[in-house]
């Protein structure tokens, strides 16, 4: 057993400091256990690194790894010591649950005191977006930051135009510091009129444009509450709401939504907050959508992850639970809002003023619900990264206290962009030709999201983001991303199918049961819950074959014509097919996890004759192919001969036996360590 | 003709029916002695509704002022209503329509009315007769016998005239046992399973009673399909309480000390009413209209539906683990072994067999392990969620089967020939039909309806092309292996294409079907496009060089251009067919 870190290979590591904290960098004989079924587990070695918590297991056939991020760490629980071990208890925002049992009380305890220390980072040089290298060079990295571009954006809207205009008012953060330095605002809101609103909002964070409809001029504008307790009015800000109503000259009045709970509204007014008087506005309808705050959320969430950690629940305890947690029902409340929304500006043509209080959480999922169900451009994979710049990273969500990238309040936390990560699945379910992404794409954006391996989420606003220089430190998601985007295609999609064309209009009433529960997200890392074979890999797979078939099409006619011509022979195609037969037939399926039977039925373990090879055939599910080292030639070979899913692996995209890794980092630099 | 008697009011002009999402429309509805017919003048051949009598599960009328509401309510769960002007006429519709689809006597159902519109190909009568069963089992073993001493119903009047039962046990012994198990269902054969010769049988309970009553035939016949050695396990479907209460009126299960081979595990599948009740609720909370559903899940949870399901698959998987993990025979039952005890035999043979998830083997699975094993369709499927008598006897034992076998296919959606639309057809069949295949409770009652003769076969309608191209899954691919389907809840969903039929949005997933279809579609065009100028080229080649071998010297300097060093002989050895007939075999399974 070692005592002494020794990951240092260089001393000019920007983690330098925190190795002081390692206690244990290597445990063995560590189990870990199955969640499924108690009765599984992987013995293996335990490795702590700057950046990952690695179990290697021992079974030398497989030595199958499980990568865990610090900075994917939500909770720690040392449990109590039994004739076994020491279990420990690793939950993690992406939903993984990793129970370990270590031998040693001691160890436990030097494990459990470095993974306090390393996943509550207190610095943001400690996050692994800062020593993640992809191996791309400046340029590309800069690439990588242009490639979303907001400009562009409103460009495609439509804007600048005779009614909207880009202002610097705040170009220093000199207005509000939580605001991106370009905004967009009515021509007819002068700087005066601005800065005197912004002194009327929460935070000043003044109304400002996120989506504008070039059909009929409609707009949806966001900003803070108004500061009118229970009776302060100000001229400037109504000057404000005035201008935008006229930037949309074929509409009489304005929308403004206010997205909390009238309660809660009310409650603000005691504060010296609130909510607008429809009296001191002009043309205004003011309308109440109740979704709660971000304690509720949190709770919320909480209490269903509960449910979702259960050890083989029965039906009841499950659907009691998740209807106790209440989630759906947020998320109903959510997608209420976008629809409500979406609805004024296509139907009615009005212009809509969104807030909460701060104007920066239900905010935010309000209005990138909105905008994604009346424009398809947020529906392509692109146009998606553009909404989540826009609505989220732009107008300064408060990322770092949200998602505990940096040790902070607890009570800060909350899983907001989250919700809005399901409200996109729960569309995608509704209609499933209408996104040019797939559920992956989802999983792993909200994956990133808390990993810190990219820059993008890093930090509360646009300024803290430029203090820190991200962009010359770190990488874009989006660029990754876009280099794999083969494996987040949804093959239903066609941008010519009348899913893709026009604003999606999602029913109303009666409709609870549209939303479902997503094992894919909360019970991610437990595959065998997951139906064992993916039409959707499946048809990117046929669909890949047929572009192989068109350009074979296209050879063979020419070479039909030509023969036909010449009369001659050529044997270049002949050997062209036998390549692509071997592609087809040797891919790897992405399905190819052991699928065995769960404990149906507990009581046959006692039985004698149990034959010897059960259990042994498939080990742990919590372990995903992402885990599995990219290079490990077994990983095809791993999946068990029961599975039921191979026969799809003749169909299955070549060179698609490994998904993207989301820690594509892992390989470089913490390699060394594994060495040692 | 006796309907007449029945039918007041044979036509009401100006009837407006209000059907599931879809606008109101304004006709004339007609009754015949077997159908509801409604028809829209708006549009030539436009909107017309049949509605057979036999599919209508409850009527309901209402009044405002001299107009009366008729609400029809489905076997297949889907509710229309009926505005018809004048009080009588509406009076006399709606009791027309209660007699109509409430007729007692089977003879006057539909199927024996019915004269098909089509061909008859394949008389689906014929389809799947034990004897074919029999043939395919005696080509891997010779242990097992085809028993003709049920002929005339008297051993067993719930089981077909011929069943497989070990080959070491001769009738007389049979009949011995038959007296043994409740309704005389001694143990026969359900599955033999081929990769290491393990079997599943099925059985009713034995008749034990409280003073632990034995029977030597019996055990030995359920002994005889042990390997010497080995040992089996009893499912029994009923929990041990429910079993042990079952010795008071005679019935029971096997007692360890006479069959000391085997182990029995209890495992708890509901019956009857529970099932019906549960039906019941379920379809209330997906029908609830009203505004405020914010306790949908919990409606859905109060309706126990999903446990159920989780039960009987689990059990399923149970027995399916035991024959092909444990390497260990199964004898199933419950108490009557026709209900619980289908449910499970012929889920586990799903899980196992991948013939059950092709079209044809599915039907057989069902012919088999549903109708000649004697499930009562007759009693159970009488009603369905909208009953208002709430008999004993029914119960929605074979839609949950197969609502249990859409959640497999839901986790193994590339495994099966057939989709969705398939189990929803079957699940409408059972209900109503004009097919006489879900007729009667069981072969005795079929063959003395004599319905060979007098219906058409669901089966001879299914298996025709047309009908076929609706029900195939294009994503099928052939999966020789064992599919183990998960059983934890998040795994178990609402079958909403029964439950959620006819309130939900499906436009847009239907289209999502369609793009499926068109993806696999062009790909195989593509292939058949691909294989045939690939034909063309061959037979080119072929005499190409055919003149090149008397011409050689001239074509060296194409060949090396190749670079593939490819000789004249490896050439051959490579056609490009082999491939393409790999792939099109593929296919064909």
């Amino acid at each position: 057993m070692l005592y002494m870190p020794v990951i240092g290979s260089s001393s000019l590591h920007p983690l330098y400091n925190c190795y002081s904290v390692v206690y244990a960098n290597k445990v063995e004989n560590v189990r870990l256990l199955d969640r499924v079924s108690s009765r599984k587990a992987a013995l293996g070695t335990l490795y702590l690194t700057a950046t990952h918590v690695i179990f290697v297991e021992n079974a030398s056939e497989t030595r199958k790894e499980t990568w865990v991020l610090h900075s994917q760490i939500s909770s720690i629980e040392k449990q109590a010591t039994t004739a076994t071990g020491c279990p420990l208890l690793i939950r993690c925002k992406n939903f993984q649950v990793i129970q370990l049992i270590i031998p040693q009380e001691r160890d436990c305890h030097d494990v459990y005191i470095s993974l306090i220390r390393l996943a509550r980072p207190v610095k943001y040089e400690e996050l692994y977006c800062f020593s993640f290298n992809p191996k791309l060079d400046k340029e590309e990295r800069e690439q990588g930051w242009k490639f979303v571009d907001l400009n562009e954006e409103y460009n495609r809207m439509g804007i600048p135009n005779d009614y909207w205009q880009i202002s610097d008012v705040n170009r220093d953060y000199g207005v509000c510091d939580s605001y991106p330095t370009e905004v967009y605002v009515p021509k007819s809101a002068t700087a005066h009129i601005i800065v005197g609103s912004s002194k009327f909002r929460s935070r000043r964070r003044f109304p400002a444009l996120s989506y504008y409809c070039k059909d009929n001029n409609a707009s949806i504008c966001r900003s803070s509450q108004p500061l009118s307790g229970f009776s302060a009015r100000c001229l400037e800000d109504e000057q404000m709401l005035q201008a935008i109503r006229k930037a949309n000259p074929g509409s009489d009045f304005l929308y403004v939504v206010d997205t909390r709970p009238k309660l809660n509204a009310m409650a603000n007014r005691a504060a010296g907050k609130g909510y607008e008087n429809e009296d001191n506005y002009s043309n205004i309808k003011f309308q109440f959508i109740g979704i709660e705050n971000i304690h509720v959320m949190r709770n919320s969430l909480q209490k269903m992850l509960e449910v979702c950690e259960l050890k083989s629940p029965s039906m009841s305890d499950f659907l009691w639970g998740l209807e106790n947690s209440g989630w759906l029902k947020h998320i109903k409340a959510i997608m209420d809002a976008g629809i409500f929304i979406a609805k004024a500006v296509a139907e009615e043509g009005v212009s809509v003023l969104v807030h909460c209080s701060d104007g920066w959480d239900r905010t935010a999922q309000v209005c990138s619900v909105a905008s994604l169900l009346l424009d398809p451009y947020y529906r392509t994979m692109k146009g998606f990264m553009v909404l989540i710049e826009k609505d989220w990273i732009s107008f300064g969500h408060k990322f770092n206290h949200r998602y505990g990238n940096l040790d902070g309040d607890p009570k800060e936390i909350s899983p907001v962009i989250d919700q809005f990560i399901e409200c996109v699945w729960q569309l995608m379910e509704q209609f499933p030709c209408a996104f040019e992404f797939n559920e992956r794409f989802l999983i792993h954006i909200q994956h990133h999201i808390y990993s810190c391996q990219f820059g993008n989420f890093l930090c509360n606003s646009q300024k803290e983001r430029r203090e820190l220089k991200i962009q010359e430190r770190t990488y874009s998601l989006w660029a990754h991303l876009w280099k794999n985007r083969a494996d987040y295609l949804n093959p239903l999609y066609r941008s010519n199918h009348s899913q893709t064309q026009r604003t999606l209009y999602p029913q109303m009433t009666p409709c609870n049961f549209l939303y479902k529960f997503w094992s894919g997200m909360y019970n991610r890392f437990e595959k065998g819950l997951h139906p064992r074979q993916s039409v959707t890999d499946y048809l990117m797979a046929v669909k890949e074959e047929t572009q192989q078939l068109e350009e074979e099409l296209e050879v063979l006619g020419e070479r039909l014509a030509n023969l036909q011509k010449m009369q001659l022979n050529g044997n270049k195609i002949q050997s062209k097919q036998q390549d692509r037969g071997k592609q087809l037939g040797l891919s790897a399926s992405t399905n190819s996890l052991a699928n065995t039977p769960q404990e149906y039925g507990s009581d046959l373990k006692s039985f004698p004759s149990r034959s010897p090879s059960q259990g042994d055939e498939d080990s742990a599910l919590i372990l995903t192919q992402d885990n599995l080292k990219s290079s490990d030639p077994d990983l095809s070979a791993n999946s068990d001969q029961e599975s039921g899913v191979e026969d799809l692996s003749c169909r299955s995209p070549s060179g698609g036996g490994c998904l993207p890794s989301e820690d594509s980092g892992k390989d470089s630099d913490e390699a060394v360590c594994l060495a040692v | 003709m006796e309907f007449a008697e029945l039918i007041k009011t044979p036509r009401a002009d100006n009837a407006v029916l209000h059907g599931p999402r879809c606008p109101a429309v304004r006709g004339t509805l007609c009754l015949t002695g077997h159908h509801l017919i409604f028809s829209s003048r708006r549009k030539e051949g436009g909107e017309e509704l049949w509605l057979l009598h036999a599919n209508i599960d409850c009527v309901e009328k209402r009044f405002v002022g001299s107009l009366g509401t008729i609400v029809i309510k489905c076997k297949d769960l889907r509710i229309i209503q009926l505005d018809i002007p004048g009080m009588e006429e509406c009076l006399n519709i709606a009791s027309s329509i209660e007699a109509l689809s409430t007729l007692d006597s089977i003879t006057l159902m539909y199927p024996f009315f019915y004269r098909p519109m089509f061909e008859v190909v394949e008389d689906g009568w014929r389809s799947y007769l034990p004897e074919q069963e029999f043939e395919l089992l005696s080509s891997v073993t010779d242990e097992w016998r085809l028993s003709c001493a049920n002929k005339d119903f008297s051993v067993c009047p719930t089981y077909p005239p011929v069943v497989i039962i070990p080959k070491c046990i001769d009738d007389e012994a049979l009949r011995k046992v038959a007296v043994f198990r409740y309704g005389g269902r001694f143990p026969v054969l359900s599955y033999y399973h081929k990769k290491n010769g393990m079997v599943m049988m099925r059985s009713s309970q034995p008749l034990t009673g409280t003073n632990g009553r034995r029977c030597k035939e019996d055990e030995k016949l359920i002994n005889a399909t042990l390997r010497p050695g080995k040992r089996g396990y009893i499912i029994d479907t009923r929990s041990l309480n429910v079993a042990q209460q079952a010795r008071a009126k005679g019935g029971g299960f096997e007692q360890e000390v006479y069959y000391p081979q085997w182990r029995r595990i209890h495992k708890c599948i509901e019956r009857f009413n529970i099932l019906q009740e549960s039906l019941i609720k379920l379809v209330e909370a997906c029908n609830d209209q009203s505004h405020n559903m914010d306790r949908w899940l919990s409606k859905l949870e109060a309706s126990n539906w999903l446990t159920h399901i989780k039960e009987i698959l689990t059990a399923a998987c149970l027995a399916a683990q035991c024959i092909d993990r444990e390497g260990a025979s199964v004898l199933v039952h419950g108490s009557d072994g026709t209900d619980s005890t289908l449910q499970v035999t012929s889920l586990a043979q799903i899980i196992l067999d991948p013939r059950c998830r092709t079209i044809r083997g599915f039907e057989a699975l069902v012919v088999r392990e549903w109708l000649q094993a004697g499930h009562p369709f007759q009693l159970r499927c009488a009603q369905s969620a909208y009953s208002n008598t709430k008999q004993k006897w029914e119960a929605p034992v074979f839609l949950l089967f197969l609502d249990c076998v859409w959640q497999i296919l839901r986790q193994f959606p590339c495994s099966f020939e057939f989709n969705e639309q398939f189990l929803i057809m079957l699940f409408e069949h059972a209900y109503a039909s004009q097919f006489g295949t879900f007729l009667g409770n069981n072969e005795n009652e079929r063959s003395k309806l004599k319905l060979t003769q007098k219906t058409m076969s669901l089966w001879s309608w299914v298996n025709r092309s047309e009908e076929l191209a609706r029900f195939k899954n294009p994503l099928f691919e052939a999966n020789s292996l064992v599919i183990w389907p998960s059983v934890a809840p998040q795994s178990l969903q609402l079958w909403e294409g029964v439950f959620l039929r006819w309130n939900r949005p499906s436009k847009f997933l239907d289209e999502a079907q369609e793009e499926v279809l068109n993806i696999i579609n062009y790909n195989r065009e593509l292939q058949a496009k691909v294989n045939a100028l690939r034909r063309q080229l061959a037979e080119l080649e072929t005499d190409d060089r055919m003149q090149e071998n008397l011409t050689l010297p001239v074509m060296n300097g194409v060949s090396s251009q190749a670079g593939n060093g490819l000789t004249q002989t490896s050439l051959k050895q490579l056609p490009s067919r082999s491939w393409q007939w790999e792939g099109e075999e593929r296919r064909k399974k």
